[in-house]
């Protein structure tokens, strides 16, 4: 377990491996990746129990993360290597001809450390508590968490998957909701307005829990907090305001870099605000 | 040969409510779940004998297929119960990434396919599902015809790692394959031998097609019938070899022509043996209410049009 002072130093290098995976290929999500940066970070490197050495898709006895908001792989998959799940010099293969690191994420091409596809967006909360029943079964004792973006949470099938797990009482589950407010085409108050959100999850059944999501401390107190509400009848859920572009001050609370990737002098400017810790691949 | 001793007349669904079942008991990583449907899918043994296995996961099937690809973490091997039209078009983009793209070994179980549903209509009558889940990498297809062969090809696809679509249906139809059968997925089954034309025949319209090879070899045109219950991976062997036996070929399924077995079997003989080739199938149309016998009749799937499918291929015009 890192300190929270090792944590922001992994931060840091995890935002310059995004931006510069993007860049070089001139595509791929900059925006969601930063903004839930600090977030994958606390969980691989703080909270959750992984075996990053010894890669298995079973994954008994330990912690699993499912990313069902697949665009922000690049956050992703730079944890996962910096965490040993592969080399990190993989990460240069991004979204290139023949590489384990598609653009969604994937199991297809073997890549350690992912256990479904994702992408298309409002699956993942079923898959995982699909795999939460099967630790269950198992009588397996370690966690599930999952992310989603808000705007995901537009889809349909969320919901039917938020009414299942507080029906069967899946409380070895923790998700959370990447609430940044922006999607593709505007703010979520513009595209399609998601209300409430705490009123939902808790009028589906969830216990609910608020927490800053760009603040390290925040959020290794914060995924401590909501460990200690599982085990108790309801699935957990984090609402986690974010800024989309965390870290990157032209990037920051704008939808406009969702899906874009910077030119060479943005990516020099964003480079400038973001220590080298751990060395660039 | 085509003189079958009649097992009496059963459901298919039955026959896969049984292997489940059986499944239940010789195999404990066998986990079910249905969408509000237990009674039709003939789910009820299982859950009553295996609760702790048995997941009710109500009118959501998006979610039972994301939560069946989820219980394979862990190594389950889940069967999701639903009609066939809630089992594909419903939920082909669930299926298509949680599940075939990243190969979970989910068993997709799909009752009251075609036509047979019945009264129920067009809504629920789905034609094109053999298409769309064929169209799948990395998926298995499998239409069984009679309430014995449904029953081992439950129970065979718990051996088979992958995803699996298995088609069945509502009507009582004639049981005449051998109880307690071993299914081997992928391998046709050549039911009888003749000389002048192929009939490739899947789910319910075997039974058809056995009794319109009586007809035919009365009329002196012998018949090679050939059961492909596995349209994904077909047994190309076994279509090529009896084309270029016979020279003639019927495809007899309940099911659109286009994407279904016709489409399949039409393309096998395109690249490995251009045949002669008549289809009989629902012609891009949609069902409609009906009894299962008359709806059948009217759309062209009887036993008659097996026949005058078989006269028209094999005639030297």
């Amino acid at each position: 377990m890192s300190t929270t002072a090792e944590l922001q130093k992994i931060a840091s290098q995890v935002r310059r491996d995004i931006v510069r995976m993007v860049h070089a290929v001139n595509s791929g999500h900059p925006g969601g990746s930063l903004g839930c940066t600090d977030y994958i970070v606390a969980l691989y490197f703080n909270a959750m129990n992984v075996k990053a050495d010894q890669w298995s898709m079973d994954g008994v006895n330990e912690d699993l993360f499912f990313l069902s908001n697949g665009h922000i792989s690049p956050v992703w998959y730079s944890v996962l290597s910096r965490k040993g799940f592969f080399p990190v010099a993989e990460l240069a293969t991004f979204r290139k001809l023949d590489s384990r690191l598609q653009g969604h994420p994937t199991t297809h091409e073997g890549l350690p450390g992912i256990r479904v596809a994702s992408g298309s967006l409002g699956q993942g909360l079923s898959v995982a508590l699909g795999a939460a029943q099967a630790k269950k079964l198992n009588n397996d004792p370690s966690l599930v968490y999952t992310l989603h973006g808000d705007g995901e949470l537009q889809e349909g099938q969320i919901w039917e998957a938020a009414m299942y797990a507080a029906h069967h009482k899946i409380d070895n589950i923790i998700s959370a909701i990447d609430v940044n407010g922006q999607q593709i085409d505007g703010p979520t108050e513009k595209v399609m307005n998601l209300g409430n959100l705490r009123m939902k999850w808790e009028a589906f059944g969830w216990d609910v829990m608020e927490m800053e999501g760009n603040d390290m401390q925040a959020v290794v107190d914060g995924l401590a907090k909501a460990k200690s509400m599982t085990g108790k009848g309801k699935p957990v859920m984090i609402l986690m305001t974010t800024s989309m572009g965390k870290g990157v001050d032209f990037m920051e609370g704008t939808h406009k870099w969702h899906g874009v990737a910077p030119n060479d002098a943005e990516l020099a400017n964003a480079l400038g605000q973001l220590e080298e810790t751990l060395g660039d691949y | 040969m085509l003189d079958f001793t009649i097992h009496g007349s059963n459901d298919t669904r039955s026959g896969f409510g049984e292997g489940l079942h059986e499944l239940g008991k010789s195999n404990p990583k066998v986990v079910a779940l249905c969408a509000d449907l237990i009674g039709s899918l003939k789910m009820d043994a299982f859950k009553k004998d295996f609760p702790e296995r048995f997941y009710q996961v109500g009118i959501a099937e998006a979610n039972m297929m994301g939560l069946a690809a989820g219980m394979t973490i862990g190594g389950y091997i889940p069967f999701t119960g639903t009609f066939a039209n809630f089992s594909t078009g419903r939920v082909y983009d669930q299926i298509r990434q949680s599940i075939a793209y990243s190969d979970k070994n989910v068993k997709i179980c799909a009752s009251h396919a075609g036509l047979t549903l019945g009264e129920d209509g067009a809504t629920h009558q789905i034609l094109e599902d053999i298409g769309m889940m064929s169209m799948l990498p990395n998926m298995t297809v499998i239409n069984p015809c009679d309430f014995n062969q449904t029953k081992a090809a439950t129970i065979a696809i718990a051996e088979h790692h992958g995803p699996v679509y298995l088609r069945f249906g509502r009507p009582k139809v004639a049981t005449f394959t051998a109880p307690d059968q071993k299914f081997e997925i992928g391998k046709a089954w050549h039911i009888h031998s003749g000389n002048h034309v192929s009939i490739f025949a899947t789910g319910h319209m075997v039974w058809k097609a056995v009794e319109a090879a009586k007809a035919l070899e009365a009329e002196g045109i012998t018949v090679d019938l050939i059961n492909i219950h596995t349209i994904k991976p077909l047994d190309v062997e076994a279509v090529v070899n009896s084309a270029k036996k016979t020279g003639a070929v019927v495809t007899a399924e309940e099911h659109q022509i286009t994407g279904g077995l016709g489409s399949i079997i039409a393309q096998t003989l395109a690249k490995y043996h251009p045949t002669k080739i008549e289809f009989v199938g629902v012609n891009d149309s949609f069902g409609e209410s009906g009894t299962p016998d008359q709806l059948m009749e009217k759309y062209g799937l009887g036993v008659k049009d097996i026949i005058a499918a078989a006269k028209r291929v094999t005639s030297k015009s």
